[in-house]
C-alpha cells in the first residue's frame, strides 16, 4: 500500500500498530529500543494507542497482561537479557488464555555489540513452549509481526518475534497493507484461565502440551518454512534460520548446484520437515543466527544417519554473529581477503564523553578509595559501567541490571569493606530499589552511589520513569537515615568537597546513599537545542 | 550491479549522516539501500563502522564480505586503515586526513598517511578546510560524501537533492553551505 524506509525496530513497531494494538510496553535496551521510540513518536501524532515506556521488562510484560485479559492486542519490547527480568511474567503467561493478541518482541544481540552476553531468545520460547517468529529483514519483520497477532489469538498463547541487533539497526524499504482496526474492549469471559491456582495450572499446563502438534502443524504448512529439494544433488543441503538465509542466499550463486534447502523461521522447529531434507542429503550444514537451537535439535530428531556441519563441530564459529565470510568454509568456498597493512594498529574502546558527569564521581571515588588500605566497588549496567576501561578503573563488576547493590551487600556481610555499589538512576528505578530494601532490613554497612544524570542514556536518552525530584524521598522513605542521604554535584570544582563526603560515608558502619546529581551531557546539549538532534 | 561501501570514523564523527546522504540519494535515484547502523555503547567515542549496499537488484544481507567493499570512507585516518581487509584491491579508499586523538597511544600521524598512500587507492581529502571554506564546520561530512561521490553509482544532482531533504528543517543557509562543502569535496 505504501512503501518506507525503516529500521527492523521500526517495521516491527508498525507491524504492531497496523496489526491493531491498542497498548505497547517496554524497558529501553539496544538493540530492542527503536521499537518503543518510533511508537512513542507515533501516538505525539496519533490518537487510539497507548505506549509507554516501564519502570522494567517484568512490570512490562504484567501491565500487557492486563490489556490482554480485556480483549485488546498488546505488544511487550525489550532485548535479550531483558527477558531474563520479565521470565517470570513470561513463563507463567504461556498457560493463560490468550484473547487479546499478546506478541512479545525479543532483540537479541549475538556478537555482543552492547550487551554481557549473546543468549538466544529462541530458548525462552521453546522453555514456555510457544511459537516465535524470527525474520530475516525488515519487509517480513513487519509481516511476521501482523501474523504473529493473528497466531497469538487463533492459538491462544503469547508468541514471540525475535530479531537481532543488524536486522534491528539496519534499514531497507518495506511495503505496508492495510491497517486492521483494534479488537472491542471485553474482559474474558473465562477468568479461571487467568488463575494459575496449582489445581488450574495443571489443567492449563497439559492443555498447552497438548496444542504443541497444532503448533508444528502450523509451523510445516507455513510458508515461512519453506523446504526445496534438489533430487540431482545429495552431496550435502543447507538449513539457515534468521538472518543466515541472507548470507547464503548471497554465497550460493558461487555454488556449482543448487543444494536441498530448508529455511526455518516460525517455531516450533519443523520437524517432518527437517526429516525430509535430513532424508535427501549426506551432510547437512546448518547456518543459524544465534545459538545452536535448531542444530541441537537436529542432533537430537533424526532417525537416518546424516553428517551435521553447524556450530557444535566447529564448521561454524560457536560465538559470534554470522556474516558473509564466515559461512563459507561450512559450504566449501574459499575465503577472501582484500587489502592489509603492516602498520600496528591500536584500538579505540567506547569511552564515556568530554564533560560526562560520571567522570567526575569517578575521580572522586578513586581518591576517596586511597583511604581505605582495601575496597570494593561494584556497578552495573548503563554508560556508566564504560568507568571499568582507562583512564577511569573505578569499578569492579558488571552483571546484570541492578546486581551491583546486592553484590556489594553479599560482600559486606561476608565481612569485607568498605563496600560501594555504583548504579545509574535509571537502573536503580529498573531493579535497584528491591536489594536496597534487603541492605535496609540487615542494616548492612555499604555505601550506594546513585548517578543521578536524569536520563537513561546508553540507549540514547529516554526518559527515566520517576524524574530526579523524587529520587531522595523514594530513598528516605524506604527507611536511609536522612542524615546519610548525601547529594553531591560531580565537578571538577567540587572536588574535594566530594571525595571528603565519599570518605566519609564509606567509613560510616551502616547504610549509605550518595545521589551524584548532575545532568546527561547529551541530553543537556538536546535540551539546549530545543530537542532536535 | 551492487556497490558496496563501508563507513568508518570514531563514535560521534557524523558516520551515520554520511550514511544517510548517500542512501537517501542512491534511494532517490531508484536504486535498492541496505543501511547497517551502530547504535548504543559503540557510539561513545570508539571506533563506528557501517555498511552500505546500493544495487539495482535484490539485496539479501545487511553485511559487507571481506576483500568485496567498492570503497572505504573515511572520516578519521587512522580508521580507514582499520577495515581494509573489506577493500577490493581496485576499491577506493577515500578518507579524511584529520585525526580524532582521543586514545594515549595514537600513531605518529605522518606514519598513518603514509600507509594510508600505500595502498596506491586512497584518496586523501582535507574536509576540516572545506567545511571552514564552506562557512560551517559541520559541514566536513557532506565535504566527503561530495568527495565520495564520483565513485558512487548516483548522479551528482541527486546526491544534492539528498543533502537538500536531509538538511530541509536546518533552514537555508544550512542547506547551502552543506551543498557547497559537497561540491568542494567532489572537485
Amino acid at each position: 500500500m505504501s512503501e518506507l524506509v525503516l529500521l527492523g525496530d521500526e517495521a516491527l513497531a508498525l507491524g504492531a500498530i497496523d496489526a491493531g494494538i491498542s497498548s505497547a510496553y517496554g524497558y529501553p535496551g539496544t538493540p530492542s529500543s527503536e521499537i518503543m521510540e518510533y511508537l512513542l513518536n507515533y501516538t505525539k501524532k496519533n490518537d487510539g494507542i497507548f505506549a509507554s515506556w516501564c519502570s522494567n521488562e517484568k512490570t512490562a510484560y504484567e501491565e500487557a497482561l492486563g490489556t490482554s485479559i480485556v480483549g485488546k492486542r498488546v505488544l511487550v519490547t525489550m532485548k535479550h537479557v531483558g527477558l531474563n527480568v520479565a521470565a517470570d511474567p513470561f513463563m507463567n503467561s504461556a498457560l493463560l488464555d490468550i484473547r487479546g493478541g499478546l506478541v512479545i518482541a525479543v532483540a537479541d544481540d549475538p556478537g555482543m555489540h552492547s550487551s554481557q552476553g549473546e543468549q538466544d531468545s529462541r530458548y525462552f520460547s521453546a522453555f514456555a513452549r510457544i511459537m516465535c517468529f524470527e525474520p530475516r529483514n525488515q519487509q517480513e519483520t513487519y509481516e511476521m509481526t501482523r501474523e504473529a497477532f493473528e497466531v497469538s489469538e487463533k492459538f491462544h498463547i503469547p508468541v514471540m518475534i525475535r530479531i537481532v541487533t543488524r536486522l534491528a539497526h539496519s534499514r531497507a524499504v518495506v511495503n505496508t497493507s492495510a491497517a486492521r482496526a483494534q479488537n472491542e474492549l471485553k474482559k474474558t469471559d473465562n477468568t479461571l484461565g487467568w488463575m494459575l491456582l496449582p489445581a488450574l495450572a495443571r489443567r492449563n499446563w497439559a492443555a498447552l502440551l497438548e496444542q504443541q502438534a497444532d503448533f508444528e502443524k502450523y509451523t510445516t504448512e507455513s510458508d515461512y518454512n519453506p523446504l526445496s529439494i534438489n533430487k540431482d544433488f545429495s552431496e550435502f543441503g543447507v538449513i539457515t534460520t534468521g538472518l543466515g538465509r541472507n548470507y547464503y542466499d548471497e554465497a550460493s550463486t558461487e555454488l556449482t548446484h543448487k543444494p536441498s534447502h530448508l529455511h526455518i523461521s516460525a517455531y516450533p522447529v519443523p520437524a517432518e520437515k527437517v526429516r525430509k531434507l535430513c532424508g535427501a542429503v549426506k551432510r547437512v550444514v546448518v547456518i543459524e543466527e544465534g545459538c545452536t537451537f535448531v542444530e541441537d535439535y537436529l542432533r537430537g530428531y533424526l532417525k537416518q544417519s546424516v553428517e551435521i556441519a553447524g556450530k557444535q563441530d566447529g564448521a561454524l564459529p560457536i560465538t559470534g554473529e554470522l556474516n558473509p565470510d564466515n559461512i563459507r568454509p561450512a559450504l566449501g568456498l574459499e575465503t577472501r581477503s582484500g587489502l592489509n597493512t603492516d602498520m600496528e594498529l591500536p584500538g579505540r574502546p567506547p569511552q564515556l564523553c568530554q564533560g560526562c558527569p560520571h567522570a567526575d564521581t569517578y575521580a572522586a571515588l578513586n581518591e576517596a578509595r586511597t583511604a581505605f588500605d582495601e575496597s570494593i566497588v561494584t556497578s552495573d549496567i548503563g554508560c556508566y559501567s564504560l568507568g571499568a576501561l582507562p583512564p577511569h578503573k573505578a569499578i569492579e563488576t558488571i552483571i546484570c541490571m541492578g546486581a551491583s547493590i546486592g553484590t556489594a551487600k553479599g560482600a559486606a556481610e561476608a565481612g569485607f569493606g568498605p563496600a560501594v555499589a555504583v548504579i545509574g538512576d535509571s537502573t536503580f528505578l529498573h531493579s535497584g530499589i528491591s536489594p536496597l530494601v534487603d541492605a535496609i532490613s540487615c542494616g548492612t554497612p555499604m555505601t550506594v552511589i546513585i548517578l543521578d544524570n536524569g536520563t537513561v542514556a546508553m540507549t540514547g536518552g529516554q526518559e527515566t520513569i520517576l524524574p530526579s525530584s523524587r529520587l531522595h524521598t523514594l530513598i528516605e522513605g524506604i527507611g536511609i537515615d536522612p542524615d546519610h542521604i548525601r547529594t553531591i554535584t560531580p565537578l571538577k570544582k567540587h572536588h574535594d568537597e566530594n571525595v571528603e563526603i565519599l570518605k566519609t560515608e564509606m567509613k560510616y558502619q551502616g547504610i549509605s546513599v550518595i545521589i551524584a546529581l548532575r545532568e546527561c551531557i547529551e541530553t543537556a546539549k538536546k535540551h539546549k537545542t530545543g530537542g532536535s538532534k | 550491479m551492487t556497490y558496496d561501501i563501508i563507513l568508518a570514523g570514531v563514535g560521534g564523527q557524523g558516520v551515520l549522516s554520511v550514511a544517510a546522504g548517500i542512501a537517501t540519494g542512491a534511494m532517490l535515484q531508484g536504486l535498492n539501500v541496505r543501511q547497517s547502523e551502530v547504535h548504543g555503547m559503540a557510539q561513545r567515542g570508539g571506533a563506528v563502522m557501517s555498511h552500505l549496499r546500493i544495487s539495482d537488484e535484490i539485496i539479501h544481507g545487511d553485511l559487507v564480505g571481506k576483500g568485496s567493499a567498492d570503497m572505504i570512507l573515511s572520516m578519521e585516518p587512522l580508521e580507514a586503515l582499520r577495515y581494509l581487509d573489506y577493500l577490493k584491491p581496485d576499491g577506493k579508499l577515500v578518507t579524511a586526513s584529520s585525526p580524532v586523538i582521543n586514545i594515549p597511544n595514537y600513531p605518529d600521524e605522518a606514519e598513518i598517511l603514509k600507509n594510508v598512500e600505500a595502498t596506491g587507492v586512497a584518496v586523501v581529502i582535507d574536509a576540516k578546510a572545506i567545511a571552514k571554506e564552506s562557512g560551517n564546520m559541520r559541514a566536513s561530512n557532506m565535504a566527503m560524501v561530495g568527495a565520495a561521490s564520483s565513485y558512487l553509482p548516483i548522479k551528482q544532482d541527486i546526491i544534492e537533492e539528498a543533502i537538500k531533504q536531509m538538511f530541509r528543517s536546518k533552514g537555508e543557509t544550512i542547506i547551502q553551505q552543506n551543498i557547497k562543502a559537497f561540491r568542494i569535496g567532489r572537485a
